[in-house]
């Protein structure tokens, strides 16, 4: 890259070399309106990188207003590093989601691994300690050798950088479509935990206060990767790909011992990590926030390679790097702290009273932008929004079910779709007993971790069916929350806040923006009948591959508390003898379902329909029954409907099995996706609890010990027989089957 | 007995070692940090946690041997004093030389967490007097690295001396040398393995085959101590 050559301000003007940013020209523009003059190639950077989609939500904010953000909980909502939402005890827990879709799309591997680091940085940097990660994840589904790749990197990236962090991965979605093909979701949560007046913000406050570099050398990777994530990807073109930033979790490590050390010390002012944008986002914003300005001397800063200019220095996105503001004086005791830890750790500046955001290069003043500019008045955009023809053909559709002729082999392959079938070979490649804390691991309906010292756990989840959304995105955003909530139920636990990372396609497409106001309208209803607000988050837009948006998705981060650990409840099977209740009635509903998919090779129609009074009482119920200890078992029929719901409940304990009858159509009761649907398992003892506890449950047969499961019409007609061993193995085998399939 | 949990940069599961011995045998522990190893003779037994030493540069455990730490650690297992050290804590030791062999990736190439069944092959050790001879405990294991290697003549040793402690019961996935999950010195004080004893201490989490483990290390010291 040319070091010496900078364009000058009137270059950047004449040729429009701002484009080339991501700047349109209104916003270059309004940028020489508001400086007053026009910016010199630095300065013009810095709005780029901060009035890009990814570090100022322009084109979402309008979107984002809609979610309910307050709640008896929440200590802190959008707009810091992560939410924070008590959990009692004067402890609180906090986190957040964040994407990392374009990087994983180039370089799976350090894509993901960088999106697990981003994500823990952003949750000790608020002071709290990483106690869980959660992963989303997309992808085609497995039949193209790229998305083959894309898959076991992006899987390997996320394990590299959490297990060697010693943050256990205990949740987290995978799921395959082929509008994911080339482009595929990384979406990382982390989960922490602090004592309330261990709270931090990133605030640069109180003038003559000293600006603290701390962690990795500054180099030119990752330069202008926030203007980067908010574009398309032209993948079959040989573009000129950037320079990715590549993560270190040993150095993470270290940071983050020294940041919680830090955090209890009262030379702390503000804390705050160099995430998208860098040393730019992180200084402005922290400016901005507290109402004060920054001066920094960018020739302090640890450089990794030579000759950098101040542009290079403000936009690079080198990892494991946080900016702290310590009380002026305190200086050389920081620096020792990070010093035992092994971070290097220096003194760039000072807090102003004037607003700025100032960096001094080289002896000379190199950029002098207001910091509210940058951050706070950042452009914000109402974009065009219309509805698709498609959604009124859809919705027009009656309800059908697809042609199946043998319901055994049918349910034999949904088991086997990767979306359905068992994630072993993802989760088994996470750290998910590290912190000795893990109550429930992957594989369950939640994660949970016990709170030490107390009684509690820390329940989440993460999900999002974005066939739903794509057909109708308001019930789909309904139906995310929604689902979400009942894993977290089903395992024992409140819900009590979430995070979401909406993943779209192009905002300028009005079909799109249309998904993403009707999706976040279905989700903050569902969120508000459910209690839960929206305590922080991220969006991904533009999540294209040559013009085709993916499905939209917004991935729903859950977060609940287990108030007595001894709660927990599994899905699997517990005994023989005991009685299992199908919860709530089933219609036929197959738009959008994987059986649909399946058959048809497309999706179309309605989605199930959601009744939300209706989803929180049968939740209520359920919770109130689980924390009464009368259940044995507790899930919630999701993709594959029933039958799927069944097997997997056969499949957690060895050498059980079940006899069951179901009514009505056999593919209806089967395979449909009707919601808010429940299938426990009571002991005999309990039934008269259990009935007088929860409506509209249905005793359809019993747990079994012969292995075998068997389904049948309300008439006795055989439906589906076999050994559970039969459909486990399908089920187990799937992920590594495709994997090892030649194309 | 007093514990000294001895923390190399990147070892993330001092924490685990920690309250497995407060859970455990309620005995005094420390963290003690590589820089301030001169402090290791005050202490009954070092325990190394599992993690990912200086990111597993080189090979894992190799970088230890850049710590002030490894001549300390060295000193206190040749003075017979009881070493413990467990997944990322084994390959410490063996890059150290106190313990033979080496680490390759697992069979399967890739990280791999699951709960094993492990067999005590040697309950008469400092570590194991609290199992039966032959006894299966399911432990987890979670490493990159858990396929141990020792060459022929190595294993002959380490079998003659009675050294091999644990190994895997069922399958060996991960491709170690004679299935095994665990040795000790030939002084018997220092014990390596890659399954993972302290986080098999309560059954919130899953289990409490480790427990045992840890009883048999203060049995041993009480006995050491009678006077």
């Amino acid at each position: 890259m040319s070091t010496n050559h900078e364009p000058t301000a009137e270059q950047i003007k004449e040729n429009k070399l701002y484009l080339q940013m991501g700047m349109t020209d209104w916003e270059y523009e309004r940028a020489v309106e508001k400086l007053g003059r026009i910016p010199n190639y630095t300065e013009t950077g810095l709005f780029s990188a901060m009035w890009s989609e990814h570090c100022s939500y322009k084109s979402s904010k309008s979107v984002l207003r809609k979610f309910p953000t307050e709640g008896a909980r929440v200590l802190q909502g959008p707009g810091e590093g992560a939410g924070i939402v008590d959990i009692g005890d004067n402890q609180a827990a906090v986190f957040k989601m964040e994407s990392h879709n374009s990087p994983s799309a180039i370089e799976p591997f350090i894509g993901a691994a960088t999106g697990a680091g981003g994500i823990i940085r952003d949750v000790f940097s608020m002071g709290a300690r990483p106690i869980a990660l959660v992963n989303s994840l997309r992808f085609g589904d497995l039949t193209d050798p790229r998305d083959k790749f894309l898959f076991e990197e992006a899987v390997a990236g996320i394990a590299s950088y959490g297990n060697a962090m010693g943050v256990p991965t205990v949740a987290g979605e995978v799921q395959f479509d082929q509008c994911y093909s080339k482009r595929p979701l990384v979406n990382a949560m982390a989960v922490g935990l602090l004592n309330h007046e261990d709270i931090q913000k990133g605030l640069a406050a109180g003038v003559g206060n000293t600006i603290i570099y701390a962690g990795a050398t500054t180099g030119r990777d990752g330069i202008h990767g926030a203007t980067m994530s908010s574009s398309e990807l032209a993948i079959d073109e040989e573009a000129e790909l950037p320079v990715m930033q590549a993560g270190d979790p040993f150095i993470e490590k270290l940071l983050m011992e020294a940041c919680l050390e830090l955090v209890k010390s009262d030379a702390l002012i503000g804390i705050q990590d160099m995430g998208a944008a860098g040393l730019t986002s992180s200084s402005a914003e922290m400016a901005s926030k507290a109402g004060y300005g920054v001066e920094i001397n960018l020739d302090l800063v640890p450089q990794r390679e030579e000759n950098m200019t101040a542009y290079e220095m403000m936009l690079s996105e080198s990892q494991e790097r946080m900016l702290i503001v310590v009380k002026k004086g305190r200086e050389e005791e920081v620096i020792a702290l990070f010093t035992k830890y092994g971070i290097n750790a220096v003194a760039i500046g000072h807090v102003t009273d004037d607003k700025m955001l100032r960096l001094i290069f080289k002896g000379e003043v190199a950029a002098e932008v207001s910091a509210d500019l940058l951050a706070e008045d950042a452009p914000s955009y109402q974009k065009e929004s219309k509805e698709p023809a498609s959604f009124a053909e859809n919705q027009a559709i009656e309800n059908k079910e697809p042609q199946v002729t043998d319901l055994k082999a049918t349910l034999l392959d949904l088991l086997q779709r990767p979306t359905i079938a068992s994630k072993e070979w993802v989760y088994n490649q996470f750290d998910t007993g590290a912190r000795t804390s893990t109550v429930l691991a992957p594989g369950a309906s939640a994660g949970v971790v016990r709170v030490r010292g107390t009684n509690k756990g820390i329940a989440m989840t993460a999900d999002c069916n974005s066939r739903f959304i794509y057909l109708d995105p308001e019930t789909g955003g309904k139906i995310a929350v929604a689902e979400a909530a009942r894993n977290l139920v089903c395992s024992g636990a409140e819900p009590i806040a979430l995070t979401d990372c909406l993943n779209f396609g192009s905002p300028d497409k009005p079909e799109v923006f249309w998904q993403l106001e009707k999706s976040a309208d279905g989700i903050s209803e569902a969120c508000r009948k459910l209690n839960a607000p929206v305590i922080g988050g991220n969006v991904s837009l533009s999540n294209e591959v040559n013009g085709v948006s993916i499905y939209p998705t917004p991935t729903i981060g859950l977060v609940g508390l287990v108030h007595d650990l001894k709660q927990v409840t599994t899905p699997g099977f517990k005994q023989a003898g005991d009685a299992i209740y199908l919860i709530g009635q089933t219609a036929t509903e197959f738009g959008g379902s994987e059986l649909q998919q399946m058959t048809e090779g497309k999706i179309f129609g309605q989605v199930p329909a959601i009744d939300l009074d209706v989803e929180v009482k049968r939740q209520e119920q359920l919770l109130a029954a689980i924390q009464q200890g009368i259940l044995q078992s507790a899930s919630d029929l999701s993709e594959g409907g029933f039958a799927v719901a069944l097997c997997e409940k056969a499949f957690a304990t060895n050498g059980l099995g079940a006899n069951v009858s179901v009514e009505g159509s056999a593919i209806t009761a089967l395979f449909s996706e009707t919601q808010s649907r429940f299938l426990v398992t009571v002991q005999a003892d309990q039934v008269a609890a259990f009935e007088q506890s929860v409506d509209d449950a249905v005793k359809i047969g019993t747990v079994t010990d012969d292995g075998q499961l068997v389904i049948k019409s309300a008439e006795g007609t055989v439906l589906i027989e076999g050994t559970v061993e039969q459909f486990h193995a399908a089920w187990k085998g799937a992920i590594p089957c495709l994997l090892n399939s030649e194309d | 007995m007093k514990f000294a949990v001895l923390v190399f940069p990147g070892l993330t599961c001092d924490l685990d070692m920690y309250h497995a011995i407060e859970d455990t045998v309620k005995q005094e522990v420390e963290y003690v940090w590589h820089t301030e190893a001169d402090q290791l003779d005050q202490f009954d037994a070092v325990l190394l946690p599992t993690g990912t030493s200086y990111g597993n540069y080189l090979r894992p455990g190799a970088l230890a041997k850049s710590s002030p730490a490894f001549k300390a650690l060295q000193k206190f297992a040749d003075s017979g004093k009881l070493v413990l050290g467990v997944g990322n804590g084994f390959h410490i030791l063996v890059e150290a030389d106190i313990l033979p062999g080496a680490f390759l990736r697992n069979n399967g190439l890739k990280f791999r967490s699951a709960v094993e069944t492990v067999t005590v092959e040697n309950n008469n050790t400092a570590f194991t007097n609290g199992y039966a001879q032959g006894q299966n405990i399911a432990l987890p294991v979670a490493s990159e690295f858990g396929n141990y290697y020792a060459d022929e003549k190595t294993a002959q040793e380490l079998k003659n001396n009675n050294q091999i402690i644990f190994t895997y019961t069922n399958g060996n996935t991960d491709g170690s040398t004679l299935a095994i999950a665990g040795i000790t010195n030939k002084k018997g004080n220092v014990l390596g393995m890659m399954p993972l004893p302290e986080r098999a201490v309560e059954e919130v989490i899953g289990g409490t085959d480790g427990t045992p483990l840890f009883h048999s290390i203060l049995n041993n010291w009480g006995e050491q101590h009678v006077n």
